[in-house]
This record gives structure tokens, sequence and C-alpha cells, in this order.
């Protein structure tokens, strides 16, 4: 075995600081390689998985809850691809909280190419593994090996938008099998991306609508609330959480009350109020520069949360 | 034994009167023309030659020189044909009266005279150089008439034109043509269904003469909108009316528009388009583009991102100094090029971005495809807009809205305040063009105004270039409520439109 390639190191099967829940894998891997540094091996840690090609409306929510976890003290676990895996990370980073994400390639490649800075921030407050070392290509046949990894460290799986084929099913499917919960965010029956997370509720996966559901079927994450003390971090969500209140402004209130969390044009939204688009332009910068709404891709705005 | 007749030769849209001098000369017969011609100049004389022979005249056997004076200015074009016709009938027969007169035409073999493009600009220029009447093919007749205080004769034949100007058989003159409203406008806004937010940003363009840039999905209903946009703008003024076709009689497109229509032109080039027919260009001296054909009009570019880079780059100048200056082998031409700016764009190269379909593109050609649009053309763009994919029950139960002729009363009124108000500062004739210290002054927002800017300027990471495209939105918004400072609502609006995505 050559040396081991600048920050990042390799943690062979049995060695203290391996992750206990692997050996609950029908075949463990045999060794991690690892760019930053695993979390304690009580910590509680969650998978948030889902499609590579979400809706505006998912990202957000993705992100939301990565947040929410990262907030509550509980790792968030994903695989760093683009779209939901890539959200779930920056809302943990914007929580200030450690998340993990699971390479499907050798662990000195960054797929996608374009995450490498998002690689680096995890490494420096998670970390960044891979069952593989050097620059092992990402080829098909090592993700659903990587999903498995996935579905062992976290002891929950939370898909959050997922199509038919998607391989977010595959991580719900290896969480099955280990007796771990399987969450799904429940979206539009009209939304062919939303069609796996909906198929997994049908076959009984527990509907995810607040984190309090994810604490209710997982009674043991709660201990992470306990471990986790002191003030909740600055900024992000912060702001986010407690939005200006609209106050007596008839108009922002009127506006606000029409904007739910899935997002929405503000031309739908002109003919719902029956508002004069430049009235209603106006009060939808306001209500941004409040940091009651935000905007999604596509002109559209959604309602914090 | 000498004779003169006075012709024209356009550089740009300026012209040049010239002289043509023909004179006979004992010899072996001979015919030259001098006098920095061009080729079709050259044929000319075959052309002359054989119009005046068929027409029953005779051409003079002995040795012709016709001379095009002034010498160093390029001469070009089929135009010159009439006038040195008469030039050489004048040497034989001097009961010709040609003082006052200019002359404008091709020859055909049978001495019929043929149209030419251009006559529009080289009219003007006759007219001010002193030129009481003007001969020219009776198909240019309607056009050249359009010149104020200009008597024109239309003639269809050179026996024609000689019985003119003997006085045998003098020709009325054309009725002098005056710039009707043609409503020739390509859609109304009431047949567009919903889109409040795109109807009110075209609104808001129209008025303060900002470029615009639609995002959205295709079949959302860009195309429509832009064709709409031109229903908004005001009637051009007997001058501008006069400047657009001028530009089109020199491209000869004269057919695609009536010289007399006073609406404001609409182009839309494809994205394949040369640059030469974008930007203007050619050999030898240049001819006008797109973008002057769209002179006081508006240019519509559809899917943007699409055109090459270098096209767009060219359209940097244009933008600022509203004309476009070419230089050719044969010297160089200025073309106005006062437009709107409206570009339409999809989100991304599947057009699915943001879409509840989801977009199938790859981060890579994502950042490519945003890249083309980022910097020289960005810049010049005040609003972006957001087109959402129409609903199929939206085309039919969506309320029409208002009319294109409610809105434009709107435009016209906002204008007519800038106009006042603006009219101290050069080259800001619209709150569009208004920039550094100018924009500052008369874009001075209130106290609550600039609170609400400073805001934005910290929570949604608003650029400098964005705060100044804000302002300047700020302003319009402002004269469409015809409120004499800029306001809390009208900068709030103004953001909405602002096109800068906070990270």
């Amino acid at each position: 075995m050559t040396a081991d390639p600048p920050g990042a190191w390799r943690v062979p099967r049995g060695e203290a600081s391996w992750p206990a829940r692997l050996e609950h894998l029908h075949s463990p891997p045999h060794q991690l390689w690892v760019r930053g540094a695993l979390p304690s091996p009580g910590a509680a840690a969650v998978a948030v998985v889902g499609s590579r090609r979400p809706t505006p409306g998912g990202l957000l929510s993705a992100r939301d809850i990565g947040f929410q976890l990262a907030v509550a003290g509980i790792v968030v676990v994903s695989g760093l691809a683009r779209g939901i895996d890539a959200a779930s990370h920056r809302g943990a980073l914007d929580g200030r909280g450690c998340t993990v994400a699971v390479l499907g390639c050798g662990i000195d490649l960054c797929y996608p190419r374009e995450h490498l800075p998002l690689r680096n921030l995890i490494a420096e407050s998670g970390c960044v593994v891979s069952e593989d070392g050097g620059d092992a290509p990402p080829d098909t046949w090592r993700f659903p090996r990587r999903n498995r990894i996935i579905a062992a460290l976290a002891e929950a799986v939370i898909v959050v938008e997922a199509s038919e084929k998607s391989g977010a099913l595959s991580t719900a499917r290896w969480a099955a099998d280990l007796g771990r919960e399987v969450l799904a965010v429940p979206g539009s029956i009209r939304n062919a991306s939303s069609r796996g997370s909906n198929l997994l509720i049908r076959d009984g996966a527990r509907p995810f609508l607040e984190i309090g559901d994810l604490f209710e079927s997982v009674p043991a994450l709660s201990r992470a609330l306990v471990a986790r003390s002191g003030p909740p971090p600055p900024g992000g969500s912060a702001a986010r959480a407690a939005p200006d209140d609209p106050g007596e402004d008839s108009v922002l209130r009127r506006v606000l009350d029409g904007i739910g969390a899935d997002p929405v044009h503000p031309d739908d939204l002109a003919a719902v109020l029956d508002l004069p688009a430049a009235d209603l332009m106006a009060a939808l910068t306001s209500l941004s520069l409040r940091g009651a709404i935000t905007d999604v891709c596509g002109g559209r705005v959604a309602r914090t949360f | 034994m000498l004779a003169r007749a006075v012709a024209c030769s356009v550089r740009g849209l300026a012209g040049v009167p010239v002289i043509v001098e023909a004179d006979i000369a004992n010899g072996l017969p001979n015919f030259t023309v001098v006098g920095l011609t061009d080729r079709a100049i050259q044929e000319a004389r075959e052309r002359v030659r054989a119009a005046i022979n068929n027409a029953g005249y005779t051409f003079p056997s002995r040795r012709l020189t016709v001379n095009l004076a002034p010498a160093e200015v390029p001469k070009e074009g089929t135009g010159f044909d009439l006038p040195i016709a008469v030039a050489v009938l004048m040497i034989g027969n001097p009961a010709l009266r040609l003082d006052g007169r200019g002359f404008i035409g091709e020859l055909a073999l049978d001495g019929s005279v043929r149209p030419v493009t251009g006559v529009l600009p080289m009219a003007r220029c006759l007219r001010a150089a002193g030129v009481r009447q003007l001969v020219v093919a009776a198909e240019n007749a309607e056009e050249a008439a359009l010149v104020e205080s200009l008597e024109v004769v239309g003639v269809s034949s050179l026996q024609r034109c000689v019985a003119h100007l003997d006085g045998s058989a003098p020709l009325a003159a054309t009725p002098p043509g005056s710039p009707v409203a043609v409503c020739g406008d390509l859609a109304d806004m009431a047949t567009v269904r919903g889109q409040a937010t795109a109807k009110r940003a075209l609104e808001i363009a129209a008025a303060g003469g900002h470029n615009l840039l639609m995002l959205g999905p295709p079949g959302s209903g860009k195309t429509m909108l832009a064709r709409a946009f031109c229903s908004l703008l005001p009637d051009l003024t007997s001058d501008q009316s006069l400047d657009v076709a001028a530009v089109y009689s020199l491209r000869g497109a004269l057919r695609e528009r009536p010289p007399t229509s006073t609406r404001p032109p609409f182009r839309a080039p494809h994205h394949s388009v040369s640059r030469a027919g974008l930007i203007g260009g050619g050999s030898g001296l240049a001819q006008p583009g797109e973008i002057s054909l769209a002179h006081h009009g508006v240019l519509f570019l559809d899917e943007v991102c699409e055109f090459p880079r270098t096209h767009l780059e060219a359209l940097r100048q244009p933008l600022e100094e509203r004309a476009v200056s070419l230089v050719r082998s044969r010297g160089g031409v200025v073309f106005p090029a006062d437009f709107v700016l409206v570009a339409a764009a999809n989100p991304c190269p599947c057009g699915h971005l943001g879409d509840e379909r989801g977009c199938s593109c790859t981060a890579p050609t994502l950042a490519g495809y945003v890249g083309r649009l980022s910097g020289p053309i960005r810049d010049r763009i005040d609003l972006v807009v957001h087109v959402p994919r129409q609903r199929f029950n939206d085309l039919f139960e969506a309320p029409a809205g208002e009319s294109s002729h409610t809105i434009r009363a709107r435009v016209e009124a906002a204008r007519a305040v800038q106009a006042v108000r603006n009219g101290g500062w050069r080259r800001a004739r619209h709150n569009s063009a208004l920039e550094g210290r100018a924009l500052q002054e008369l874009a001075a927002p209130t106290a609550a105004a600039t609170r609400l800017l400073a805001l934005a300027g910290e929570r949604l990471q608003l650029s400098a270039r964005g705060y100044f495209r804000v302002l300047r939105m700020a302003r319009t918004i402002a004269d469409l409520r015809a409120a004499t400072v800029v306001g809390e609502p009208d900068v709030a609006e103004a953001l909405a439109f602002r096109g800068e995505q906070a990270r």
C-alpha cells in the first residue's frame, strides 16, 4: 500500500474510531478513507437523500431539514450529489452542524466537480468518507454500494424528493433491511419527482411533515437534543425562523397569507389576491427584505419557515 | 461642349450632392466615366448608350468624358444612370432645362427608368443643398415626396423625362406625402392572457426606454409579449418617421414597412444572423444592419443566449452611443441605432430550470449558458422578468387585462414628464439613459426609499451596478404614477425587477 494522500487517511475496520453501526451490515467495508474528522461514535446521525433533479420546493425542504437537524445536534449524512444531497449538506453547514458526505468515487476525486468548494467546507466541519482510496472513477456500480454505507451510518433516513427510479430509493431499501426508520417527505401526486417518496409512504414509510415526526419515530434521537446545549447559531435561518412581523400593513399581510411553502409565481398570486402587479411586486420586495419569503429560481417565491 | 446635371451619393444616412459633368471633344469615339466610381457606375456606360439609342436619340459618336464631382468622394450604385444620360443629351439639345433640378434613377436598355434604393436620404440631402425639383423613377416618387418642400416628378422613361425637361410635355409633381399612423401593430396587450408581472415590466420598459430581458421556459409567450411591447411605444414624430424610412430606403426594405408609417419598427433577427446583418456592414461602404432598422423602435433578440458572443459584444457600443459607426475600405459611416432591446431566453439550455418538470442540464452547461449573457450586454439591461409557462386553461379563463391603447396613454404621459424634466441633460431623453450625476440629481429618493435601498444592499447583496439600475427603474415607476420624487414603493417595485439572485 502506498503512502496516504495528503488530507485523507485510512481507517481500517476495527479501529477505535471505526463507526460501530457499519457492523450492522451483512458485508461491511474493510476500510474507510476519511477527509476531516469522523463524528464521535455515539453521535446521533440521520441521512437526508433525494433526487439529483429536484424541484425548487424540494431544494428548500432539503435545506431546511438539514438546518433543523444540525440545530438539533444531529449529524446529517448524505451523498454529495447534485440536488437534494447538496442542499441538505448546505443546510447542515448553515446550522453550524456536523455533516458527513459519503462518496461514490475515490476519496481524492470530487464528483460532481463543481462541488469541490462544498466538499472542502464539509471536510472542515465534518467529514468526507469513501470506501475507495485514490482517484477511483465514479462508476455506476459504486453508487448502490455507497448507499449501503449512508444507510448504515444513519439511524433514520429521510427521503425528500425521489422519482420512481431514484438512487435514493436504493438507500431507503438498504435502510429498511438494516431496520433503520425510513421517513419520506410527501409531495404532490402530480409531481413526477415526488413519485418515489410518495410510493415509500404508501408502502409504510412515515410521512415527514416536521422535525417532530423524526423524534417520534426514533425516540433515541432526542438524546442529541440533550447533548447539545448553548444558544442556536446566529445567521442562516435564525432570521428565517423569526421573520419580522409584517405588522399592521394590510397589503403585506394579505400577500404573505397568500404565499405557502410551495413556490408560487407572482402572476398567480396577483390573480388570486386581485392586486395590481405594481403593488404586488413592491409588497414582495418588502416581505423578502423582512426575511418572510425567499426567492426561488424561475421568479417564484416561497414562504420561509 | 459641356453640360451639367445634379445627382447624389449617399454615405450612411448623409448624402453628398454630386455634379455630373459631360464633355464632348474631337477624337476617336470613346466614353469614359471618372470620379472614384464603383463597378456599377462603370457599367452605366453600356446602359446609358443603349438607352439613349433605343429611346430614339443619337448617342454622340465622338470622344465623351463624364466626371462625377467632387472627385474624391467614393460613389456607388446605379442611380447615376439617369443624370449621366440627361447630361449627355443636353449637349446636343440646349432646350433642356436642368437648373434647380436633381436626377436619380437607373436606366433599362429600352430607355425606361427603374427605381433604386436610398432615394429618401438622397432626396433629403438634395433638398438641403438647394435642389427644388427632383426627377426620379415613378416607383420612387412617393418615397421622395415625403421630404418637405421638394417638388418630386416621377418619370417612367427617358423620353418622358426629356419631354418634361424641354417643356413639350411637363409632368405634374407627385402630391407631397405626409406620415400617417398605419395600424400596423403586431399584437395587442389585451390578446395576452394572464402574465400580469410581465405586462407591468413591459409598461415600465416602454415608459423609460429601458432594455428588458424575459426569462421563461419554451412556450411561455415571450415572443407574443415582445410583439405586444411594440404597441406600447408612442407614435413617432414625423422627423423620426422620416429617419426610420431613410434607413429602410437605404436597405431597400421599404416594401416591409410603408415609409409613411408612424408606428415604431419591430425587428426580430434570428440568431443565425451574420454580424454584418445585425450591426451593419458589407464590402465597400457599409449597409445598415438590423439594429439600425430598429431605430426608434424595438430590437427583439429571441433565444439571446444562442447568439454568438461576438455579436452580443458588438451591441455594446450601439446600446451606449445610440448609433453605430462602421469603417470599411471605402470610408466610415455612422448609422443611427436608438432602439429598445428586448431579449428573451430560456432559463437554461433545456428550458425547464425552476419548472415543475425539472431541469436536466448539467451544472457546467448551465454555467456556460448563463455566462454568455453576463458581462457586456447584461449591464445595459435594466429590467429582468420571469415569464412562467402558461397553463392551458389560462389561455381561455384568465382576464384579458388592459388594451395596448390604455397602457400607451400612461406611457405617453410618463414620457412627456421625462422630456420636460430630463431636458437639461444632454443624451438623457429617456430615464434609461440617466447616469452619474444626472441620475443622482433627477432620481433622488426620499429618506424612506434611501433606507430601503440601503437595506437591500445589505440583505440582497445589491451590486453597485444593480443599485443604479434600480434607481433608474424607480424613477420611471414614479413617473408612471406622476410623482415628482422617487418614493419607497417605487424602489420596492424596482427591486423586484432587478434580476440579481441573492445567493
